[in-house]
């Protein structure tokens, strides 16, 4: 079914964005004079176009997805995204205005006069612009697959295409008011059919008492439904684990292949499963099936069961039978109908949604350091993202830019609160999410539920608008600073330090195209992935190799290239392989029997990557401590002294 | 931007540094005397949402407490705190370049 109207505020967003950006391009000369106009004005757009650039898919689609599949624990993204810009602003945004450096790279060769240490910072701007590019392919795959039907690569195709052109023409680069503007699109797009949605559905779909007061109950189906489940070759999204609160009748209307027929919980030894699983068309299950071959049309029964001890007997732990449900992985996508009332697959009960240390931080067992782990690499990390740095330059001194960052961190919080309580809506209003695993679609087709279906796929056309802006702002500034990274520091600085201005604007573009290109291909293997977890992923990166460089190097007059470098290349390095290790063992490509705190310290690596990194650059530092850059009190000083000191212009330049 | 300070009257490098060194230290201060109000809290509210569950799990309006303090009242801490830094920062920056002019000032006379 293909949605006119949201297509049409589709169209309409991507037109206004071209259009202002050609328009801003044309009349640049007035678009500075806006910009430096006065300080309020300067500080609320440069600060809304930092938020416009920041509000990136996992804003805008993913935070509201991954609040509703976990609950509570998923409150940390949002936490953590707006309060990041807090240790940015206490530690390292004045002083990288002051040292009037635009990018980390320019920043590492100015404070260590070493342009080999550029090179190592240029590696991890792409590090991690790769992996923030990859969850907003995804976010363009999802959009398109929801508004308009569109198979999943066919959106990425078309529209990285489309914002890739219009940065290898310079549609984009460095217009700070196309960002801005996005911001505001942005915020009105989160807001404004929440507000609606809330009113006519009624405020009770967005609370979270109701859950404390039922704490066993799991969502069940507004009305009869059926979602298509994933193959294994988009594991680990190709399971239905079965409510373990009542009977579940799944209806395969197309056949299905079930590779592996299991238990929701986890088998230990001495627990045994029952002679009977469940029902297939009316035949018993044995508990010895491991896999099944379905025809269309076979209806599976499964009903909550006990599991047995060696003697046979149901198995009791602290009071309770041990209860549990079939859990089913798909060999191939394939279609399962439920009828209205099913209790919904894969969703976590009342209590485990609206506690913490619920589904997302328990994963491995090890919840409370989870939590930490995920709120260290949150909070560090956002001062280790390149392309938001770059737009700091904006800022006319260090005061400006210690004022934009607590504007923008008004801006992100007024749009992030809004996100928890489309968790909440979803919860309420479209459990079916839970068994199709698309939560990533939830405030695009969470609107199209409202009675009034005019009024609906108006306010969906609204939201993918939002979402639009949210990937197309995040991807466009990306390719800028990966792109540039390119241009300016391995071709302009590396390859050839002689090449003209003409070539390394021809040397942008096709690294415009190399970059949009391999973006689109890392999108297609991500289907599977949350878009919020995936991005929480280039913040532990980030956290554990820019954060300890930026804020060692504007603090302490002690940091050398070496013990930098050091940290960096470990720390980062670290993280990335095991971030990277972590994904291939989810998507069974890799096999290995680690153990569950490993996979746990694996799959969140900020509260052992930042320390490394830190200690690393402490230690051999200390170890180097005759190789200090030169001149290197200067450097400090340019740092922190306020520009009405005139140091820059008479002490350092003169 | 200051006509007034060229020529003669300009601080030497050591006065500079010194001055720097000074408002380092006490935006240093600054910095991670906030940075140590947000630290508490960060590590506060897991700790309590695991040893005072059930407080704060108590009913708060539409939400439970933790639930209404991460998901809403956290943003708002975040402009307090921020706020309260970009002040005291600037009136720090301005005392240090009151000094300078102070000592420009002695220089001339």
């Amino acid at each position: 079914m293909i949605q006119l109207i949201p297509l049409l505020f589709v169209i309409l967003i991507v037109v206004a964005t071209v259009t202002l950006g050609v328009w801003s391009t044309r009349k640049s000369q007035t678009a500075s004079d806006f910009f430096v106009a006065g300080r309020q004005v300067s500080v609320f757009w440069n600060a809304s176009a930092i938020s416009g650039e920041y509000l990136s898919a996992a804003s805008f689609m993913g935070i509201a997805g991954l609040i509703m599949k976990n609950g509570y624990d998923a409150l940390w993204y949002p936490v953590g995204y707006a309060a990041g810009y807090l240790f940015l602003l206490l530690f390292i945004a004045g002083p990288l205005r002051r040292f009037g450096a635009y990018t980390i790279p320019d920043f590492a060769e100015g404070r260590f006069d070493s342009v080999g240490f550029r090179k190592i910072a240029v590696i991890f701007v792409l590090f991690i612009g790769f992996f923030y590019t990859m969850p907003q392919m995804k976010g363009a795959g999802v959009t398109m697959a929801t508004i308009l039907n569109w198979p999943y690569w066919a959106g990425i195709l078309v529209v990285g295409t489309v914002i890739t052109f219009n940065v290898a023409v310079g549609g984009m680069k460095g217009i700070t008011i196309v960002q801005a503007f996005q911001y505001w699109v942005k915020v009105f797009a989160i807001s404004l059919p929440f507000f609606v949605l809330a009113s006519v559905l009624g405020l009770s779909a967005t609370t979270v008492t109701d859950n404390l007061e039922q704490p066993k109950v799991v969502p069940t189906l507004i009305e009869a439904t059926t979602v298509k489940v994933n193959g294994k070759d988009k594991a680990p999204s190709n399971v239905l684990a079965l409510s373990s609160v009542g009977q579940t009748k799944l209806t395969f209307p197309e056949g299905a292949e079930i590779a592996a027929l299991t238990t929701v919980v986890k088998l230990k030894p001495g627990q045994h499963l029952p002679p009977v699983m469940g029902d297939l068309n009316g035949q018993p299950v044995l508990g010895t099936t491991k896999t099944l071959s379905l025809k269309p049309g076979d209806v599976f029964s499964a009903s909550v069961f006990s599991l047995l001890d060696d003697n046979g007997q149901p198995i009791v732990e602290q009071g309770k039978t041990l209860k549990t449900n079939v859990k089913l992985e798909f060999e191939k996508a394939a279609k399962v109908s439920m009828a209205e009332g099913t209790s919904v697959p894969n969703a976590p009960a009342n209590s485990k949604w609206t506690n913490p240390y619920g589904p997302l931080t328990s994963k491995w067992g090890y919840p409370v350091l989870y939590t930490f782990s995920l709120i260290i690499a949150l909070v560090c990390g956002t001062a280790g993202l390149p392309h938001i740095l770059v737009r700091f330059y904006t800022n006319p001194d260090g005061k400006a830019a210690k004022k934009t960052t607590l504007w923008v961190m008004v801006m992100l919080g007024g749009f992030y609160v809004f996100t928890p309580l489309w968790g909440l809506l979803g919860r309420s209003i479209i459990p079916s999410l839970y068994a199709s695993g698309g939560f990533d679609s939830l405030v695009i087709k969470l609107p199209t539920l409202l009675p009034d279906k005019t009024m609906g796929l108006v306010l969906s056309g609204v939201t993918s608008a939002g979402a639009f802006a949210a990937f197309m702002s995040t991807f466009s500034g990306l390719l800028v600073s990966m792109s540039g990274a390119f241009a300016h520091d391995v071709y302009g600085k590396i390859i050839r330090p002689d090449a003209s201005p003409e070539s390394r604007l021809l040397a942008f573009k096709i690294a415009a195209v190399v970059v949009g290109i391999v973006s689109m291909l890392l999108g297609l293997l991500v289907e599977s992935y949350d878009i919020a977890m995936m991005v929480g992923w280039a913040f532990a990166i980030g956290a554990a190799s820019y954060f300890p460089l930026l804020l060692l190097g504007a603090w302490w007059r002690g940091l050398t290239k070496y013990g930098a470098a050091a940290g960096m290349l470990v720390g980062g390095t670290l993280s990335l392989l095991a971030i990277v290790t972590s994904m291939l063992l989810d998507r069974k490509v890799l096999t290995m029997n680690l153990p569950p705190l490993t996979r746990a310290l694996m799959e969140q690596p900020a509260i052992w990557g930042v320390p490394l990194s830190i200690f690393l650059m402490v230690v051999v530092s200390k170890m180097t401590s005759d190789r200090l850059p030169p001149h290197v009190d200067l450097k400090i000083l340019r740092l922190h002294a306020p520009e009405e000191m005139g140091v820059g212009k008479n002490y350092i330049e003169g | 931007m200051r006509k007034e300070g060229d020529g003669a009257t300009e601080l030497s490098v050591t006065e500079i540094q010194t001055l720097t060194r000074i408002l380092m230290k006490r935006q240093a201060a600054l910095s991670l005397r906030v940075a140590a109000v947000f630290v508490v809290l960060l590590v506060a509210i897991p700790l309590l949402n695991l040893y005072a569950s059930s407080v704060m799990a108590t009913p708060v309006g539409p939400f439970s407490l933790t639930w209404l303090i991460v998901g809403i009242l956290f943003f708002p801490l975040t402009w307090v705190l921020s706020t309260y830094f970009v002040r005291q920062s600037e009136r720090i920056e301005s005392e240090t370049s009151d000094a300078q002019a102070l000592l420009k000032g002695s220089v001339t006379k």
